[in-house]
């Protein structure tokens, strides 16, 4: 039956399929679960792990075989599926999407060791598994409709996750994620049609992103524009930008641990991987117009999300809050649409799934023993839990942005970028830097300083088992933010070839680094721009250092 | 030594891991020893690399190493790199060399605490920040080392968290120094922006070729930055609560190297500041002579032993921007190296005060304590004299120096100083006469001896603890080895650190010519005759005897009236800046946030379940169970996405 369906096609792809085997593995898992004796539920949990650690060694295999330096889809899978209109299993790893699937294949074990389910094991293990094949297969997918339903299946596990196993408010904030999610969706569903037949004039029609992608120009530019912004409110909500984010409080701190950390480390990276590879890509032309407003929502996330975090009551909350600002920070890498800007916006989906992903497992960890997220009823923590509280400190000072660290990395390439293009909005930025350290520290001091009561006082120490499932979280922290090269070596080359395909499909020149001892001045501020105090006509001179100055 | 020049940060970095992973099974001293040994490891090769430099002539002093690349993105490299010369290792010398002091202190001064291997841990790794803040050979790296210091800084502030106060005064210097960092980011990012590199070797290269304009704006954005490091005016308020933290940190961090971070970072660039507009440096001379001025005052009507340092070195740090400022980047390297030793003599005398007086902080609870601690007295008063600029002592040289160039950039800064200075020999000899002379009040219960004491701590609630001594009778004594060795140590340091800089003739002149190669470009020359100098000298040593002379009076002749006169309430409370700023904070300024957050809640979610509603009731009878509705949904979408997918596999089958 599946001969057709599976059948490679081209030379390179008859080795293992191994990105096919990713997205299948742990769909296999979530059936294998499933079957499982509904009372066995250590059995289900067992195999779930299992199934979830092969996965994660696959996405390190797809590293492992991916080649650094080269800028194109690589691992390509493709197979057919339907001939007309063109629908394929089409799959390949770039350097962005290699970064998103390795963190899927990370975090997910993690997250399923280290924040069990409190009742009805075996399907919260199913779910979570199915949950993995959806995000997988959204990251892999290079066929527009395959994203689509990828995309739109990762909402159904999403859902029951919460409203199965979440807290109080649980139904009501499963029903407006997915409403919210699905609303933005159908938008979507509208615009890839749209896009899939328009692009074909009556000529076979097909969903093929590279097809569509690299042949630009057949689309009208005002339709192009339509056709972003139906693209860009799908994943404006699933990022989400400011003022599309009021989902996500209620989504984060209604789900169990486990759906926390994978909705803020994985789920939301739909949305910017979103931007990048079906925004960005599909739509040079219209993401260079649509850019000043996206990159300005992304500001004000930043600073929004962090003066509403810093008033939160409930810790979780709070955590869900800084979400909100770190994502603006990566839309405003994205949308900078700079080397620097877009390689720091990937660098930064992953260290804040990495770091905020670790943070939800705290704030878990801390309900669990107390009972409680109430910031107000939790005190002096760090005197009976001092090793609990040092790997607190070390995942806040990542999220801060502490150099040595993963979250400094992220925002120091991302702001470098924006610079360039974005003077001021990188300036507004910044401030978002003081607030992290406002919110973040005023927290730690309410939860773990101070004399705890006798509630507090009996709190129990990390675990070894949750120091096991911490450790890897932490070490990689602390990795990425010494040595990143590896990671930016291999984000690089498809990102500059991202922003050359912008380049050669609108008006828009990525600036030039300065050479040493000029000044660049951003497109934005070419004509008459002396606000940053630039005066003189040796800055004229150097302007026009940046390829195609006008 | 190239090669080597790693070994001064990666051996407190070697100490830092593992005490965080074994401290505990070292336990205590054997921790503290290892420390120590670390960080004289380091000492020892910053000595190694100063000799190499020194063998070497004049303009092949720099030596470089590059590790790795640590952030690779297009255009913007930026490596792991050291850059040994003569400005890094002047500091290096004392920073490491005075560290190394307080660390063997800190073992005495530790000495039954719970969390005595925590307070290496956190020490060995502030050291390590502050060699990489000043031997980074790039602005990132200096970064990560600024930062770096302050995450300690903010540790070590709430060692002993349980107590609110001490909680708070580590965030409050933490979240105060991100307001200058915000400074530092952007001067990185437009540095960057503009000039291509971030290694200070080619910002140097490129300066020639730079508008005014940019230089104006990185230097004036990392000011913002030191400020804030520096505790400078506006953004002072986090040192005085710092002094929350254990003693030794208080010498080692908030006196003698981290805060002084801002004056080498403003020293580092001088060849950008020479590019800037003019009132870049003006507006740097006159915020630390401001700076110095303001928090002297301050300073006079403290009781807390510690405060007064604290706000001494707030007003110290203010001369050496008033240098800066004043183009004259070796006298405030100058001053900040005697300033280094006299201020963490100062730091550690009154830290074995407390030891021995058991936690006490407030000076009004002492008096006469020169015969019971002869060797904190004796250094004490060394450091005293240093200080207020006695002639012969350190504090004499370096001040003068800078008091010169300030009468060359203006009369009316040289008049700050000279007033400043009047005021800093004032408060330190009222802290030594109210500490080692006068009479006893600590020999009877605190109800008795200092009435108003007791009373005030009465209506504040507080109890004995950390700075807060007992109640009744004490009994002072002198501490032990480990706290008096380094004391003994820096004493001769502190008296005799003008000697690497004495102005009487020019072979004494050593410091100026090591650091000549770094400053050259930036450095203003004095055009002073020998009879300006000498009658600026006279003035100055004038007005340090004189203010010796009245709290000679008033504190020693124990002329209270007059000391009510002096010890105005406006000046025990600073001015109520610190206040006034903290009631702006947890009023409008909350308010503000909370308006944000609620507006949250209610307007941008609001709307959204306005939708919501609009449409659940619209729908009217077709909207089925409202718990059942959405799930069904979604049960109905899982059953949609099967049946389609299967459709579709049916057709790419058979098709």
């Amino acid at each position: 039956m599946t001969a057709p369906l599976l059948a490679a096609e081209g030379a390179a792809s008859v080795s293992f399929p191994i990105l096919t085997v990713l997205i299948v593995t742990p769909a296999v898992g979530a059936l294998v679960v499933a079957l499982v004796n509904r009372r066995r539920s250590d059995v289900a949990k067992q195999v779930a792990v299992l199934f979830s650690f092969a996965t994660g060694a696959l996405s390190i295999g797809a590293l492992a075989l991916f080649k650094t330096g080269e800028a194109g889809f690589q691992l390509v899978e493709h197979a057919r599926w339907i001939d007309e209109p063109q629908i394929a299993w089409s799959l390949g790893l770039d350097g962005i999407s290699l970064w998103m699937v390795v963190l899927t294949g990370i975090l997910f074990p993690i997250a399923m060791l280290g924040a069990p389910p409190h009742h009805d094991e075996k399907p919260f293990y199913a779910w979570l598994l199915l949950l993995e094949a959806g995000c997988l297969g959204a990251f892999l997918a290079k066929d527009l409709f395959l994203f689509f339903v990828m995309f739109e299946i990762v909402l159904v596990p999403m859902y029951f996750l919460i409203s199965g196993w979440g807290y109080d408010d649980r139904k009501y904030a499963a029903t407006k994620f997915f409403l919210y999610t699905m609303f933005g969706s159908a938008f979507m569903l509208v615009g890839i049609i749209s896009l899939a037949y328009l692009h074909a004039k009556g000529g076979p029609v097909t969903f093929d992103l590279q097809t569509l992608a690299e042949n630009q120009g057949v689309i009208a530019k005002s339709t192009g524009r339509w056709l972003f912004l139906s693209f860009a409110i799908a994943f404006a909500i699933k990022v989400p930008l400011f003022p599309f984010h009021t989902w996500l409080p209620d989504a984060h701190t209604q789900a169990p641990t486990a759906g926390s950390v994978i909705l803020a480390g994985v789920l939301l990276k739909l949305g910017t991987y979103g931007f990048i590879r079906f925004g960005i890509y599909l739509f040079p032309e219209a993401a260079v117009w649509a850019a000043p407003g996206l990159v300005t929502l992304g500001v004000i996330g930043i600073v929004y999300g962090a003066v509403c975090a810093t008033m939160q009551r409930d810790l979780k909350r709070l955590v869900a809050y800084s979400s909100v600002a770190h994502l603006g920070f990566i839309a405003l890498g994205m949308f900078a649409l700079t080397t620097q800007g877009l390689s720091g916006s990937v660098f930064q989906m992953v260290a804040h799934g990495l770091s905020t992903g670790a943070l939800f497992m705290l704030v878990g960890m801390i309900y669990d023993r107390r009972h409680t997220r109430q910031i107000a009823a939790l005190k002096g923590l760090q005197k009976p839990a001092p090793i609990f509280a040092a790997v607190f400190t070390v995942v806040m000072l990542a999220s801060i942005g502490m150099p040595g660290l993963n979250g400094f990395v992220g925002e120091l390439v991302i702001l470098q970028g924006s610079f360039l293009t974005r003077r001021w909005w990188t300036v507004v930025a910044v401030t978002g830097v003081i607030l992290a350290a406002l919110y973040l520290l005023w927290a730690y001091q309410r939860v773990f300083h101070g004399t705890p009561d006798d509630e507090n006082a009996s709190f129990p120490e990390l675990r070894f088992t949750e120091g096991l499932v911490m450790a890897p979280l932490v070490g990689l922290i602390v990795f990425m933010g010494v040595y990143p090269k590896p990671i930016f070596d291999r984000i690089e080359p498809t990102v500059a070839h991202l922003v050359q395909h912008v380049e050669d499909n609108s008006d828009y020149r990525e600036p030039g680094v300065a050479q040493e001892g000029e000044d660049v001045v951003p497109e934005s501020e070419r004509q008459g721009t002396d606000e940053a105090g630039d005066d003189g006509g040796h800055d004229e001179a150097a302007v026009t250092t940046s390829e195609g100055g006008h | 030594m190239n090669d080597l020049l790693f070994l001064i940060p990666a051996l407190p970095l070697a100490g830092f891991a593992l005490l965080m992973f074994f401290g505990k099974r070292l336990g205590e001293p054997l921790a503290g020893w290892v420390a120590t040994a670390a960080v004289a490891g380091s000492f020892a090769a910053t000595v190694g690399v100063f000799l190499d430099l020194v063998s070497k002539p004049e303009h092949e002093r720099a030596l470089t190493q590059t590790l790795f690349t640590w952030l690779p993105v297009g255009g913007f490299q930026v490596d792991v790199g050291f850059l040994a010369d003569p400005l890094s290792v002047a500091m290096l010398l004392f920073i490491t060399g005075i560290a190394t002091l307080i660390h063997l202190y800190s073992i005495g001064y530790m000495h039954g605490d719970e969390k005595f291997t925590k307070f290496f841990v956190y020490l060995n790794l502030f050291v390590f920040s502050m060699v990489m803040l000043v031997l980074g050979d790039n602005m990132v790296i200096t970064f990560l080392g600024w930062e770096g210091v302050g995450a300690c800084s903010y540790f070590l502030i709430s060692f002993w968290f349980q107590d609110d106060a001490n909680a708070s005064a580590g965030k409050k210097a933490f979240v105060t120094n991100r307001i200058g960092d915000f400074g530092f980011m952007v001067a990185i990012l437009f540095t960057f922006a503009t000039v291509g590199t971030l290694n200070y070797g080619g910002i140097f290269e490129a300066s020639g070729a730079m508008s005014s304009s940019t230089a104006t704006a990185i230097v004036a954005l990392l000011f913002v930055g030191a400020c804030g490091k520096s505790a400078q005016i506006p953004l002072f308020v986090w040192l005085p609560d710092a002094m929350a933290g254990p003693t030794p940190v208080s010498a080692l961090i908030h006196a003698a190297t981290m805060v002084t971070a801002g004056v080498y970072l403003m020293t580092r660039i001088n060849p950008v500041m020479v590019l800037a507009a003019d009132w870049v440096p003006w507006l740097i001379a006159i915020v630390g002579a401001l700076t110095a001025l303001f928090a002297a005052t301050i300073a006079v009507a403290q009781n807390d032993i510690k405060k007064v340092l604290a706000y001494s070195t707030v007003s110290q740090l203010g001369y050496m921007f008033l240098a800066v400022g004043s183009g004259a980047y070796i006298a405030a390297i100058f001053h900040m190296i005697t300033h280094a030793f006299f201020k963490a003599l100062l730091f550690l005398g009154s830290g074995s005060v407390i030891h021995g007086m058991h936690e006490e902080q407030d000076m009004r609870r002492m008096g006469a304590l020169r015969k019971l601690l002869p060797i904190t007295s004796a250094t004490f008063i060394v450091g005293w004299l240093a200080i207020a600029g006695f002639p012969g002592f350190s504090g004499f040289f370096s001040k003068d120096e800078i008091l010169l160039m300030a009468w060359e950039k203006s009369p009316a800064l040289w008049a700050i100083g000279v007033v400043t200075a009047l005021l800093t020999a004032f408060y330190m000899s009222r802290q030594v006469f109210m500490v080692f002379y006068g009479e006893k009040h600590w020999d009877r219960p605190i109800a008795e001896a200092v009435p108003e004491l007791a009373a005030e701590r009465e209506a504040a609630g507080v109890h004995e603890g950390h700075g807060v001594g007992p109640s009744g009778e004490i009994h002072p004594h002198e501490s032990g080895w480990k706290m008096t060795a380094p004391l003994v140590i820096l004493a001769p340091f502190a008296l005799g650190a003008g000697l690497i800089n004495t102005p009487f003739w020019d072979g004494g002149k050593f410091l100026e010519h090591w650091l000549e190669p770094v400053v050259h470009l930036g450095e203003a020359h004095s055009t002073a005759g020998t009879g300006l100098k000498v009658g600026l000298a006279l003035i100055a040593t004038i007005t340090a005897l004189v203010g010796i002379a009245i709290a000679v009076v008033i504190y020693l002749k124990g002329r209270r009236d007059l000391a009510e006169k002096v010890e105005q309430p406006i000046l025990a409370n600073g001015w109520y800046y610190d206040s006034s700023i903290a009631a702006f904070m947890g009023g409008p300024g909350r308010k503000a946030f909370q308006f944000i957050a609620d507006m949250d809640k209610k307007i941008v979610d609001g709307a959204v379940d306005g939708v919501g509603t609009v449409v659940r009731e619209g729908s009217g009878k077709a909207r089925l169970a409202q718990n059942g509705f959405v799930r069904s949904y979604a049960l109905g979408i899982t059953i949609g996405v099967v049946v389609v997918v299967a459709l579709l596999l049916t057709k790419a089958v058979y098709a």
